[in-house]
């Protein structure tokens, strides 16, 4: 098939960017999107111009490093997959494919179409853990039995890739859908409790210094969440907050 | 001959007694002393985060934009650990007599006994940070079986495992992090090992976004960097995966072994098209429930392949079910080396099932009707209709492999709950790697080796869901010991001054090659070279080699390096984000690997585990090993060009399992 690709072109974070236009032929069907960009960078390496930067490691859905705004849609058009994960098939000959970078605040452009999350690695160093030492010396794995819907609901949460498809779709480029599963894996296992209070203050509040937005209640992030992140997280993450704000811890 | 410095005394014993006798730095000691770890897979993330608790000041590379995303985290089925949860006759034992046989008796004991011993303390340290492992309704962990074993000591999470277990050391790595006991440097690549009199004291990085060529000096280095599948351009390795750190410290000295030990799985989704840029696994788990077949007959196979004939249509009569056939005992749970040939072997005889002939069915179809009449039972359902019991079924699958099922569709629009799987072969893992002693330290003094990135434990062939269970293994609970005795020599060493003659000459010499990258005057891209390597590579040193192909290769591989140092074009800046800068460097090393491969394939005149050579098979068309003359640890030294590389050998001694043919009949 034949497109028309309007692809955002930006030196750094203080270049102020711009939608560059390619014409690609050969695209088949069977490529993955990343595929086609290769072919598209392909094109521009021949002909002696700079090839579109964009994030991309595994290209099978679970590093999350690939996060391309497609047609106005995180990772495209199509649910539960991420941009390494769509199809060409889900375009037909002839479409024009606007490409853009996650657009949020606390996620500045590095260049072209990969931006800087290292706002989530923060978010995470604040009290995405488990304090325990790395020895070995622990219970016996079996010890304490964990009810199977709950170790099922904790690894539904804990399947987040950290990708930020919720932070570039939300209005408010909000992280609530990002924070509350880190939250949630550990508030619903028995080894999370201890730092439980303390865990989603301390997450909250770096979340916050980020430059995140505010959660609106809107559920987008949810519907583009490549991985079908739940919005019970956040309502979890919300009573959460509260009762530690109350107790004050 | 090289010393692995195994330790004295009974093999149960050694790793006690070892831990028990080497010397320790005390914690105010600790303080003063730095480690660099390149790469934050589970190896070194572990690694990272454990030497960081322990006192040290750690500094932890990775290319990616965080340590969460090295390629551990697509590891799909799960993890051995020798608990016996099952009650199955599971024993440390039992895990390390496996391990040496699935590897074909070219792994070294005492790492293999040690590697089953500490299997447990995975498990239990995992749980304890919170890893959401698959669970049975009394709340106790799940377990299932993996290729070439008897018993269920696989433990998981959905087809996520490798993403659970990444996520736990990240955790672990993050709390180091937020105390300051390691610094992390995102989008950093290393681009030399620095050897200060003789020891590893330091590397130099470059900063991918800004281009900058940073000097990093410490007391020892770690190099968790994963393996080198990306030699085949085609392989279910991330993009980014490469052999660079690994290439630089073998240039520098350190010893690379069994190169061309490399594992092909067998159950990955087939080649599609020109353009392809990865192949995607499809999990040794659906071995568990799935069968593999081609058509028995081939006028058969030539109208699947037509298009004219569905495989839903065609007999069970009519269908060769070739690994029950060929190996009762075993039948689909064979280890992957075995299934990968296999599926070759009825491909090459005509009977393979897509356009390009190489594909094999991976079918659900009796598992659905069997699990749906287990669900129909528990439901007390009487003379349920097929319908019914296909329903209940498919939901088992869902649950189980559910993720699995989902990319194989999206992959090729075909749905795997109604017609059977495609699968082929595709390289996958590679077993060899930088030489390590029994303290994983290569033939460079205060330079490690951990995970995939060295060749320690697997022998030539990788059993399924051992690869987690080593990278955490060496990160957690091996180096973390082994390197207090290396670096209780530095205690009053200070630090390590990153402005010596050895760090500026080995940064000088970094960006003399980058900036012959840019300057050059070509006018091919990077891919078009790697993806004639892995050609070469796929075609002469794949799933069967011999002599004339070996040979050939070695010097197409040469000629393609020269080429492709005339020829290619490197295009944007130097100082700057240039990921095609970044991809120049990886596959020139990659260039240099295949053909050292390519040599260690050729001199290796036996078969055994992954390598096959065409010249030594049994009758049956297994793979015949030469334990007389082969029963040894090829490691190469680098000696200017890779084909000119110097031979020195390691010998296996077997004092505790007897050599066998491999039999899983």
């Amino acid at each position: 098939m034949n497109l028309t690709l309007k692809v955002w072109r930006q030196d750094g974070p203080e270049d102020k960017g711009r939608l560059e236009t390619h014409q690609l032929s050969g695209v088949t069907g069977d490529m993955s999107f990343l595929e086609m960009m290769d072919v598209l960078n392909d094109k521009i390496i021949r002909e002696g111009g700079d090839p579109v930067v964009f994030d991309h490691d595994c290209r099978e859905g679970i590093c999350g490093m690939c996060s391309m705004f497609i047609n106005g849609e995180a990772h495209g058009p199509g649910r539960g997959v991420t941009t390494c994960q769509l199809h060409m098939r889900s375009f037909k000959d002839g479409d024009t494919i606007t490409i853009e970078p996650w657009r949020a605040s606390a996620f500045p452009v590095v260049k072209d179409l990969a931006v800087d999350r290292s706002a989530f690695d923060r978010v995470i160093q604040a009290g995405g853990y488990v304090s325990v030492n790395t020895s070995g010396e622990t219970l016996d794995a079996n010890a304490i039995p964990i009810p199977k819907a709950d170790a099922d609901e904790a690894f539904n949460a804990a399947t987040c890739i950290g990708c930020g498809a919720c932070v570039a779709t939300c209005k408010n480029a909000s992280a609530m859908l990002f924070v509350s599963a880190k939250v949630s894996q550990f508030a619903l296992l028995p080894q999370g409790q201890p730092e439980r209070k303390r865990r989603v203050t301390r997450m909250v509040e770096q979340m916050d210094k980020e430059g995140f937005g505010n959660c609106t209640n809107t559920g987008a992030c949810a519907v583009e969440c490549p991985k079908g992140i739940d919005l019970s997280n956040i309502a979890r993450m919300n009573r959460d907050f509260l009762s530690s704000s109350l107790t004050g811890e | 001959m090289l010393d692995s410095k195994t330790p004295q005394g009974p093999l149960a014993d050694q790793w006690t007694n070892h831990k028990n006798n080497i010397r320790l730095v005390n914690p105010a000691n600790k303080r003063l002393i730095d480690v660099i770890v390149v790469g934050t897979g589970l190896a070194g993330s572990s690694a990272a985060a454990s030497l960081a608790e322990m006192g040290y000041n750690v500094k932890a590379f990775c290319f990616q934009d965080s340590p969460r995303r090295a390629h551990s985290i697509a590891a799909q089925g799960g993890i051995n650990a020798a608990k016996n949860y099952q009650n199955d006759g599971d024993s440390v034992h039992r895990l390390f007599y496996d391990t040496v046989k699935g590897g074909d008796y070219r792994s070294r004991e005492a790492n293999v006994h040690r590697l089953a011993e500490v299997s447990t303390s995975i498990i239990d340290q995992c749980v304890a940070q919170g890893v959401p492992f698959a669970r049975e309704y009394g709340g106790l962990l799940d377990n299932r079986s993996f290729g070439g074993v008897q018993v269920s000591r696989t433990f998981y999470a959905k087809g996520q495992t490798g993403q659970q277990l990444l996520l736990g050391a990240y955790s672990a790595l993050s709390r180091q992090i937020s105390k300051g006991k390691v610094k992390m440097y995102n989008r950093h690549e290393m681009m030399d090992v620095v050897i200060v009199d003789g020891k590893a004291r330091g590397i130099i990085a470059r900063n991918l976004v800004t281009g900058e060529i940073e000097r990093h000096s410490a007391h020892a280095v770690v190099l968790a960097s994963g393996g080198y599948g990306n030699v085949f351009f085609l392989s279910t390795n991330a993009m980014g995966s490469n052999v660079s750190a690994a290439w630089k410290a073998h240039k520098k000295g350190a010893y690379m072994a069994n190169p061309c030990f490399t594992q092909i799985h067998p159950t990955c989704i087939p080649v599609s098209g020109h353009y392809q840029s990865k192949l995607t696994l499809m999990s040794e788990s659906l071995r568990n429930d799935g069968r593999i077949w081609v058509p028995a007959k081939a006028e058969d196979a030539e109208a699947v392949r037509k298009g004219t004939l569905k495989p839903t249509d065609i007999k069970e009569e009519d269908r060769d079910y070739y690994l029950e056939r060929r190996y009762p005992a075993f039948g689909n749970l064979v280890p992957r080396d075995v299934a990968s040939r296999a599926a070759k072997e009825r491909c090459d005889a005509g009977f393979g099932v897509n356009d390009t002939g190489e594909a094999v069915f991976l079918d659900y179809a009796s598992a659905i009707e069997r699990y749906g009449k287990t669900e129909a039972n528990v439901m007390n359902l009487e003379n349920p209709s097929d319908e019914k019991v296909r329903e209940l079924g498919k939901a088992v699958v869902k649950a189980k492999y559910g993720n699995l099922f989902d990319m194989y569709r999206q992959i090729t629009d075909d749905n795997p709950y109604e017609t059977p799987m495609k699968i082929y072969p595709a390289v996958h893992y590679t077993m060899g790697g930088l030489w390590v002693d029994y303290n994983l330290m290569t033939t460079v003094p205060g330079l490690y080796a951990a995970g995939e990135a060295n060749f320690s434990d697997h022998g030539a062939n990788r059993l399924g869901a051992s690869a987690l269970m080593q990278g955490l293994a060496d990160g957690y609970f091996v180096l973390p010991y082994t390197i207090g005795d290396y670096l209780a020599d530095d205690i009053r060493t200070g630090a390590i001054a990153n402005d010596t003659p050895e760090f500026m000459e080995a940064e000088a010499a970094v960006k003399d090659r980058l900036e012959k990258f840019i300057g050059n005057d070509g006018d091919t891209p990077v891919d078009d070279f790697h993806r004639r390597l892995g050609r070469i590579m796929w075609n002469n040193c794949g799933m069967a080699r011999n002599r004339e192909d070996l040979t050939q290769a070695i010097e197409d591989i040469s000629a393609l390096r020269d080429e492709f140092y005339a020829k290619v074009r490197v295009p944007g800046k130097l100082n700057g984000y240039n990921p095609e800068l970044d991809k120049a460097g990886r596959v020139a090393d990659l260039l240099e690997l295949g053909e050292l491969m390519c040599k260690d394939a050729l001199e290796r005149e036996e078969s055994c585990g992954g390598h096959f050579r065409e010249e030594h098979q049994t009758e049956e068309g297994e793979a015949l090993r030469r334990d007389d003359e082969f029963t040894f640890v090829s490691a190469w030294e680098h000696k200017g060009a890779p084909k000119d590389a110097e031979l020195h050998k390691e010998d296996l001694v077997y004092d505790n399992i007897e050599l066998k043919q491999r039999s899983y009949k």
